[in-house]
């Protein structure tokens, strides 16, 4: 994003105590792992979460950095293993996935939005002129004791005209489908990545809802 | 008259004239078809059920049994190409299985899993067509619509064996239609039928929606697989 002003603090850039130096290179000798989201609800984002006590199996192979386990707003070093949940909805998506894209080795579209786009492709079958006006003009819930506007600043990131589907801005490597995929199948796919098996989702754990 | 035939080389016999599906399925062999119903006429619409017949890929549902077939179902590159069929099927139309009423007991996704799928390899379109909900008993959901023809052939008025459902137009701008005289018409049990034999989300029985809880829809009670091989019994 271009800000033009410095008034702000990034919580990355703050200081911080420092770790351990015995911890910190056991951790590097690990795969980083780690999951963004993009335009989508978070959901897919639970269901990582929902790996649960099956990851401490992998904990001596792995360390997850940005992620909902961590709430490490930046990927520290190059990640081996990147999921992302989310389709490309606006700007600030396309830097985020672009790159995300440059800093991970594996790449892997996680959830419905993610796939094809999901619900907010729904968008993509009307107008975004139409789709705007709707939320903010027409809106039966606008504030009525203001006049109704199209919400417009340079912070807001700018929408994109449709939805897209990750793999149509960056190259991607694997793909969960569901809407959220199961944190069991998420943790499969890692499981089998980590230890260099191949990819497979087969039908009785496959979900597109 | 008995046929011997090789299905992935193992030794078959059937009967000549028989269809190859069926034939497969009795062996315990698995080929996935949108269109086809046992015991009803073959329509050769889908093509999701290509295999290799002698060197040629053809359906598998309007092959014939004859003596000395060969046929391949498990080389990668026909089983690529029965995915591709599907995926296509998920592009070209509006497939949101999060928000369809049908999910769980969809021919369309239970395939797809089937096929092992995740995404689809061509560029997803957002098809806009128009729904239809004039008639009394039925949605058209027309984004959905894979034009299967099972509709157009099985569903017929009962009094005048006229079709109920017609395909318009040519290429993209094809669309399923519903005679709405004859459709309302319909007892209740052939509205459900006409629901049921959509293997996607198009025809959709109005007041009837998402009534089986996830994990308990048809298709995960039973995968679309063992009810092909078993004889599926509702």
């Amino acid at each position: 994003m271009n800000h033009h002003a410095k008034d702000y603090i990034l919580s990355h850039d703050l200081p911080r105590s420092a770790m351990d130096p015995a911890v910190m290179a056991k951790r590097d000798e690990k795969l980083h792992v780690a999951m963004i989201g993009l335009c989508g609800c978070w959901g897919c984002t639970l269901s990582f979460l929902d790996m649960d006590e099956n990851l401490l199996r992998l904990l001596d192979r792995i360390t997850i950095t940005r992620s909902s386990f961590t709430d490490v707003k930046r990927i520290p070093r190059r990640a081996a293993i990147g999921f992302i949940e989310g389709g490309v909805a606006n700007e600030e998506n396309i830097e985020t996935l672009v790159h995300y894209r440059e800093n991970c080795d594996v790449l892997i579209s996680v959830g419905a939005c993610a796939v094809w786009g999901g619900v907010p492709a729904m968008r993509n079958l009307v107008p975004l002129e139409d789709c705007l006006r709707e939320a903010y003009v027409d809106s039966p819930t606008r504030p009525l004791q203001q006049p109704p506007t199209i919400p417009y600043h340079e912070d807001i990131p700018k929408l994109t005209t449709k939805v897209y589907p990750l793999h149509e801005v960056v190259k991607i490597d694997y793909f969960i489908p569901g809407c959220p995929p199961d944190g069991q199948t998420i943790f499969k796919v890692l499981d089998d990545l980590v230890h260099g098996r191949d990819f497979s989702i087969p039908a009785h754990i496959n979900r597109f809802d | 008259m008995t046929a011997k035939l090789y299905i992935d080389g193992r030794e078959i016999c059937a009967s000549e004239g028989d269809v190859l599906i069926d034939v497969a399925a009795d062996y315990g062999i698995h080929i996935p078809s949108l269109c086809y119903m046992r015991g009803r006429p073959c329509l050769g619409t889908c093509r999701v059920c290509s295999v290799v017949v002698n060197g040629s890929i053809m359906p598998a549902c309007t092959a014939r049994i004859a003596d000395g077939m060969v046929v391949e179902v498990a080389q990668p590159e026909v089983a690529d190409m029965r995915r591709a069929l599907v995926e296509a099927n998920f592009s070209e139309g509006n497939h949101n299985c999060p928000s369809c009423e049908k999910s769980g007991r969809c021919e369309l996704q239970a395939v797809a899993y089937e096929v092992e799928m995740v995404v689809s390899r061509f560029p997803y379109r957002f098809a806009e067509r128009e729904r239809d909900q004039t008639a009394r008993h039925i949605f058209l959901e027309r984004d959905r619509c894979i034009f299967c023809q099972r509709c157009v052939e099985f569903i017929r008025d009962i009094d005048t064996g006229h079709k109920i459902f017609a395909i318009h137009g040519r290429g993209t701008h094809a669309r399923i239609d519903i005679d709405v005289v004859l459709a309302d018409r319909m007892p209740p049990e052939q509205v459900r039928e006409a629901a049921d034999i959509c293997p996607v989300g198009c025809i959709i029985e109005k007041g009837r929606g998402y009534n089986d809880p996830i994990g308990k829809r048809k298709f995960e009670t039973r995968s679309i697989r063992d009810r092909v091989l078993e004889g599926d019994k509702k």
